[in-house]
């Protein structure tokens, strides 16, 4: 696959498999069926756990949390391209890639419980922490990617944000010095039609979002984010530039949020329910089980084998995070710097001091 | 040894730690080919290269949101923000990542940049390129905030900053960049941040001074001197952390504090410096902290900047006052 062939500026967009579940065979990966049917399996987890989290919310076990329903494809499909010696460096919509990057569990949902070990992930991961200010983490992209060049590393960085991202000046910025230093960095926009309550064509004028990328000299493309292969052509085809010291890709992914922003919003104060009823046929899920039927390669039965399987290993996880008491009063101090300044240490006397008193 | 003004000091420090370290890189607008507005960082990118010193794009939230992206791999980036006055669009990053990356990740990262940044008036220099606002960053979690006041100061404290596992802001009070000059050695050890330094000793009064404003509390001190009045002069020399203990030591054996910066009078670090005096130091007092600093105005431009500077004359009036209570 290559860009060029998919000029976002004549309006021209990857797709490999269409809502029918038919796949262009050119284009299609060479997966055996084993990894076909995981592409299936870690999408089918993410919708569960989305599900989960919903559940956990509304009963309180859980903060605000922003579903993912509606955007697995291109978050199984991209993550899924990776090396090990690649970074990921999410917004805080990416529990797929999380998955997918075996980030464990039980860390997501305890970030949305609150709980600060929620972003303790090893650095062996390669995956920072959730970064909630919109577009502020695009650089932080760039800059790790310019420190692996430096490095004479091998890696590359995906970088992960939203359609309403691109109106954030930093990600202007991270496309500047990312194009300028050819940094090995894959800027992927999840374009799910909303920011909180503002449609795209609020958020730009520009016919692609892709175009933004062309405009900053870095080669753009426009794909299905409904199709995870599209997602892992797009993202391969990114990581082999990036790897050859080409610099960075930009991929505007067309998705579709189908749950609100987050448990805290109501979306049908701004969109109507036909429109997402007419989005529901072309989330991901759907045209995958076409294409999988199609290869003989799903059933129901198989489907609720997995789905146990995976609620069983969800339930397990919401064990663990729940199982975890509380930091002490300690830990608001403890990293805030590698030696804890004399201020603080005050602070920390007095904090302990008055609640050994109560 | 070499005398040397707080620009060449500065520079000998970088100099120094990207010899000693290959993961000293330097960025920002201007700072290799030109070697800086103020030529800070003169001749740097000749002797390292454009790798490891980067003339970036226009960008100061970029370049410190890249900066921070660099640190994360462990390397050290050494950021120059052209004026504090452009300092505002990197506060998003200073404020959501830079200082919070470390105890969000519960220590697996941290970000040990340096962001420096030449601040101050008195140059008479347009409009944004006068600005004082320390206790804007003095007020972030996080972060780690110096102010050298001398040459050794400057290259001592910068090498400190440079090796420091936490993200430091370094700023320079660009007014003195070249009017002080001082015997600065060579590869001199790094200075400890958090420690302030006594500039002068004196049994009547305490003044506290940081950056440029030293030098005033100094030329205040000497005309006290010739009245009978002994001024001691501390400069923190890091204002967070605060050496809290050189500053409430001295008052206590004065009993007198004066705070001088060039700063906002409302909510700036003279009334920290305040609260901190009234909270441990109230019995030693004998007479009311006193502030002499830049008022709740708009830096003006340099026809009026000497109003708003605190001057050696504001400085004694208020010191007479205080001793006359």
């Amino acid at each position: 696959m290559n860009f060029d062939d998919y000029d976002p500026l004549q309006g021209k967009r990857l797709q490999v498999l269409d809502p029918e579940g038919c796949a262009d065979p050119e284009l299609l990966p060479d997966f055996d069926d084993d990894t076909l049917r995981l592409i299936f399996r870690w999408m089918l987890a993410a919708r569960l756990l989305d599900g989960t989290c919903l559940t956990l919310q509304r009963e309180g076990r859980m903060g605000t949390y922003p579903p993912v329903e509606g955007q697995e494809g291109c978050q199984v499909g991209s993550a899924l391209a990776l090396g090990t010696g690649d970074w990921v460096v999410p917004s805080f919509r990416e529990l797929a890639v999380a998955l997918v990057r075996g980030v464990q569990m039980e860390k997501t949902l305890l970030f949305w419980m609150g709980h600060e070990e929620g972003s303790r992930l090893p650095r062996e991961l390669r995956y920072l922490p959730i970064a909630i200010p919109v577009g502020s983490h695009t650089l932080h992209a760039a800059g790790l990617a310019m420190g692996l060049r430096y490095r004479g590393e091998k890696g590359a960085v995906l970088c992960y944000f939203g359609d309403g991202a691109t109106s954030e000046g930093d990600f202007h910025e991270a496309l500047t010095f990312a194009g300028v230093y050819k940094a090995p960095a894959i800027f992927f926009c999840q374009n799910n039609a909303w920011a909180i309550s503002v449609p795209r064509k609020i958020q730009c004028a520009a016919s692609s979002l892709a175009a933004k990328g062309v405009g900053y000299g870095i080669p753009s493309i426009q794909i299905d984010g409904n199709d995870p292969f599209a997602a892992y052509v797009a993202t391969t085809a990114a990581l082999e530039r990036a790897r050859a010291g080409e610099g960075p890709s930009f991929i505007e992914a067309i998705t579709y949020r189908l749950g609100p922003h987050t448990t805290s919003d109501d979306p049908g104060r701004y969109r109507s329910s036909d429109e997402v009823e007419r989005m529901r046929p072309l989330e991901p899920l759907v045209r995958y089980r076409l294409f999988l039927k199609e290869r003989n390669l799903w059933s129901e039965t198989w489907e609720e084998q997995i789905s146990s399987e995976i609620r069983d290993w969800i339930a397990e996880g919401v064990r663990k995070a729940e199982s975890l008491p509380a930091p002490g009063p300690h830990d608001i101090f403890d990293h805030m710097y590698a030696e804890l300044p004399p201020h603080l240490a005050r602070q920390k006397a007095d904090l302990l001091d008055g609640l050994k008193e109560e | 040894m070499a005398s040397l003004n707080l620009v060449e000091a500065i520079n000998l420090a970088l100099r120094e730690e990207m010899e000693r370290d290959g993961d000293v890189l330097l960025l920002g607008e201007d700072v290799g080919r030109e070697g800086g507005v103020f030529r800070v960082t003169e001749g740097l990118q000749q002797t390292f290269g454009e790798e490891r010193v980067m003339d970036t794009p226009l960008a100061e939230s970029g370049i410190v949101g890249v900066a921070f992206g660099l640190s994360l791999l462990g390397l050290r980036p050494v950021a120059e923000i052209q004026f504090m006055g452009f300092l505002p669009p990197t506060l998003d990053q200073i404020i959501c990542h830079v200082g919070r990356i470390r105890n969000r990740s519960r220590g697996v990262y941290s970000a040990p940049l340096v962001i420096r940044v030449p601040y101050g008036g008195g140059i008479h220099a347009p409009e944004h390129h006068s600005e004082s606002t320390e206790a804007i960053l003095v007020h972030i979690p996080g972060i780690k905030v110096v102010v050298p006041s001398t040459p050794a100061d400057a290259c001592g404290l910068l090498k400190s900053a440079i090796r420091d596992p936490d993200p430091v802001l370094f700023l320079e009070p660009k007014r003195i960049y070249r009017a002080i000059k001082e015997e600065v050695a060579q590869a001199m050890e790094p200075i400890p941040l958090g420690r302030a330094r006594r500039v002068r000793a004196g049994a009547h009064l305490t003044m506290v001074a940081w950056g440029a404003m030293v030098r005033e509390a100094q030329k205040a001190a000497d005309i006290l001197a010739e009245e009978g009045v002994e001024a001691e002069i501390i400069d923190p020399r890091t204002l967070s952390p605060l050496d809290t203990e050189a500053i409430l030591a001295s008052v206590r054996r004065t009993g007198r504090c004066l705070v001088v910066h060039e700063a906002a009078r409302t909510a700036g670090l003279g009334a920290e410096i305040s609260a901190l005096v009234m909270e441990e130091a109230l019995l030693h007092l004998k007479a009311p902290v006193a502030r002499v600093t830049g008022f709740d105005t708009v830096m003006p431009l340099p026809k009026g900047e000497h109003l708003y500077m605190p001057e050696p004359s504001r400085i004694v009036r208020a010191a007479r006052k205080m001793m006359r209570f």
